[in-house]
């Protein structure tokens, strides 16, 4: 590592407009209507700064960790510094030729073979022709699809697909790599191997930036550390401290009352509490298996009556923050249309399939295309080992990842010999 | 060692064409053509003789109609079929790549997304490769007319100028459509719509050298704002000694055709720095 400057990053800012110019698609038709009602008053698109005044500095040959929560802006930067969109204000200026990692496998098409798709994808990551068919071999046999290079990528395996396009990422060699996430994609041996790759990448004086959720790939691969949070920059230093400081911040702001929280949203319902119920009481802790409540209460501070209030909870692991369970008012078909100036939304999770361990919960609020309120982490959550399916005792995962229960049964039955056995011969048949 | 400096700063308002980043993407539109040409003709049972059935099929189908049934007089006294397939092999290629370059964005909106580089190359690419199927269709064009026992024009080499113009007539439609296309999703129903106004505008079926003979000169001039007319009168006077255009209505269609292109590039550069923010 040298005291040279590879990326210099100084007072970037971006602003993103709801409502205004900038949203999302439209209709023209839907546009010129807007225009037409709203002659006379001004239309006010509602401002949002999902990055201010973010500065720091990466040194040649340095790995830079990104960690903050959901929403603090992690995606914006990267989408910046990778030139996908422009900053609202400030300037970043890199030394060296950039290569982005947003997401594995874009541009993969699936009606080309393997071989097809590795030149394409090497292209639109900037690769040239030559760097391509001098790494074509080490290609193929890093992402170890063997005989399959000319075949359709349709034909491949989700898990094939994605180490060939890994692997077509893992080669390119720029000066400045910017990576999102990758990590947590393929098997375990995979995923390993990437790891050991990026470790090689910032041996041979490499500038990695990596953008993760992950802290222990973040401590595993970083020098420093970056913390974004609501956009701004909360903490930076030796990847120890801010990964500390991460901690703790989350740790704090759990201290204190939900209604003081750290939050999105426009305030118009907040909540001000979340509780477990089981039964009409209080609940510390549910068991595998067991029914219970989620209740958050909430104020009101709109004389809007929030029409179609659409809720979603999303319970994750503590420890690696994988997505578990998708709670939403969509996907069951309610949403309240009166919402009271004060209340509670009761979500009941029925023969609670997590198994035991500590999970955490995010929360989010939406009426009418507006975020009314959303806070990550709102709660933890403590399952005890319990009886999901009633077979007495509790379950022993095989295996090492954490998954919901689902209900399920089996059988196994000799092989039926038609012409031999007649139909009417009972066959015995195991159950579980 | 020195590294290249890239600076990341709020866009301007209007960013110049950027040509010479377009040619540093250069290995990438290749690609994205062969992706073009590859999907295409895979997984169809004609493959490449897609190229040369197309033309065919729409010659004989408006010779059948309007040659025979309708029995429409051209100049000179040359078969309707032949007349009719010189315009329409132009034609297909400036109804095809307007449709698919406005598009083209859209259509690959997650790569827009997900990784930078000069958007301009899909547009690009989708031109590219249907320029590919023009060339091979003009073989066709030749066939039928020396099939018909009609002569080629020694002007024959002049060809090549007017189907230029319209290349660069459909690019900037496609380019215009497809960076509003981004932000206002209407554009892919009135891209039809447009094709088929301007199929009207142009002589397809027609010579372009009648307009204006009963309704006045300024007419004939209007007329020729629309540069699919000079494409089609000039590709036709050049390949087969019809009517040519005069050089005025041809300068005009120039003028009309390269403004519409450096005004679509010029509005492409300045829309596309929140592409990805808004497809």
């Amino acid at each position: 590592m040298s005291n040279e400057i590879a990326i210099e990053v100084r007072d970037v800012s971006k602003r993103y407009e709801i409502g205004g110019d900038q949203a999302a698609y439209q209709l023209l038709t839907e546009r010129i209507t807007e225009r037409i009602k709203s002659i006379g008053r001004r239309p006010k698109p509602q401002e949002f700064w999902a990055l201010r005044d973010i500065n720091f500095e990466v040194r040649r040959g340095e790995t830079l960790g990104v960690i903050g929560h959901n929403g603090a802006g992690k995606s914006t930067l990267l989408k910046i510094l990778s030139r996908i969109t422009p900053p609202t204000k400030g300037e970043a200026r890199l030394h060296g030729r950039v290569g982005a990692l947003l997401e594995v496998g874009t541009g993969f098409h699936p009606e080309l073979t393997g071989r097809e798709n590795v030149f394409l994808n090497g292209a639109i990551l900037n690769m040239k022709r030559r760097e391509i068919q001098s790494r074509f071999e080490e290609i193929i046999e890093f992402a170890d699809i063997g005989p399959f290079i000319d075949t359709p990528v349709k034909r491949y395996s989700s898990g094939m697909q994605l180490r060939l396009a890994f692997s077509v990422a893992a080669h390119l060699e720029p000066e400045i790599l910017i990576i999102d996430e990758v990590l947590s994609v393929g098997d375990l041996a995979f995923q390993q191997k990437c790891l050991g790759r990026m470790e090689a990448a910032s041996k041979e004086g490499r500038t990695v930036v990596f953008i993760s959720h992950s802290l222990p790939s973040v401590v595993n691969l970083c020098d420093r550390a970056i913390m974004l949070s609501e956009g701004r920059v909360a903490a930076a230093g030796k990847v120890g401290e801010v990964v500390d400081a991460y901690v703790g911040d989350v740790t704090s702001d759990m201290e204190r009352g939900i209604r003081d929280r750290r939050r999105q949203g426009n305030g118009k319902l907040r909540l001000i509490d979340f509780h477990l119920e089981k039964g009409g009481h209080l609940l510390d802790s549910p068991m595998t298996g067991e029914d219970f409540d989620m209740v958050l209460s909430f104020e009101k501070h709109t004389q809007e009556a929030l029409r179609g209030t659409r809720v979603n909870l999303t319970v994750f692991t503590l420890s690696d923050q994988t997505p578990l369970l998708d709670l939403d008012t969509a996907q069951t078909g309610e949403s309240f249309s009166e919402v009271p100036a004060e209340g509670e939304i009761r979500c009941r999770l029925e023969r609670c399939p997590l198994p035991a361990g500590q999970y955490y919960v995010d929360v989010r609020i939406d009426a009418g295309g507006e975020r009314l309120d959303a806070l990550n982490h709102v709660a933890e959550l403590t399952v005890a080992e319990g009886d999901f399916h009633g077979a007495g005792g509790t379950h022993q995962p095989m295996i090492d990842y954490r998954t919901v229960l689902v209900d399920h049964s089996w059988s196994l039955e000799p092989r039926a010999e038609p012409s031999a056995v007649p139909a009417t011969g009972q066959s015995p048949s195991i159950s579980a | 060692m020195e590294y290249p400096e890239l600076v990341i700063a709020p866009p301007r308002r209007w960013s110049g064409l950027r040509l010479g980043e377009l040619w540093a993407h250069r290995e990438l539109i290749y690609f994205l053509t062969k992706r073009e040409l590859q999907i295409r003709y895979k997984q169809s049972f004609f493959g490449v003789s897609w190229a040369i059935l197309q033309p065919l099929v729409f010659a004989f189908v408006f010779a059948l109609f309007f040659g025979l049934v309708l029995k429409v007089q051209v100049p000179g006294d040359i078969p309707y079929p032949v007349f009719a397939v010189a315009g329409i092999v132009p034609w297909q290629f400036t109804s095809q790549a307007i449709t698919a370059g406005s598009g083209s964005l859209v259509l690959d909106a997650d790569l827009i997304s997900k990784v930078y580089f000069p958007r301009l190359a899909l547009p690009i690419s989708k031109a590219l490769g249907l320029i590919l199927d023009l060339a091979i269709a003009l073989v066709v064009v030749v066939v039928v007319t020396l099939a018909y026992g009609v002569s080629i024009s020694s002007m024959v080499y002049l060809v090549p100028a007017f189907l230029l113009l319209g290349v660069v007539t459909a690019f900037g439609l496609a380019t215009l459509l497809a960076a509003l296309n981004v932000k206002y999703r209407d554009v892919q129903v009135l891209v039809p719509m447009l094709v088929q106004i301007l199929f009207f505008a142009s002589p397809v079926l027609y010579s372009g050298t009648i307009v204006g003979q009963t309704s006045g000169e300024i007419w004939s001039y209007l007329y020729y704002v629309n540069p699919m007319a000079s494409v089609l009168d000039g590709t036709r006077w050049a390949l087969l000694d019809q009517p040519a255009p005069s050089v005025g209505k041809v300068l005009i269609s120039v003028t009309s055709a390269s403004v519409l292109l450096v005004g679509a590039v010029l509005y492409f550069r300045r829309a596309e720095q929140f592409f990805a923010d808004i497809i």
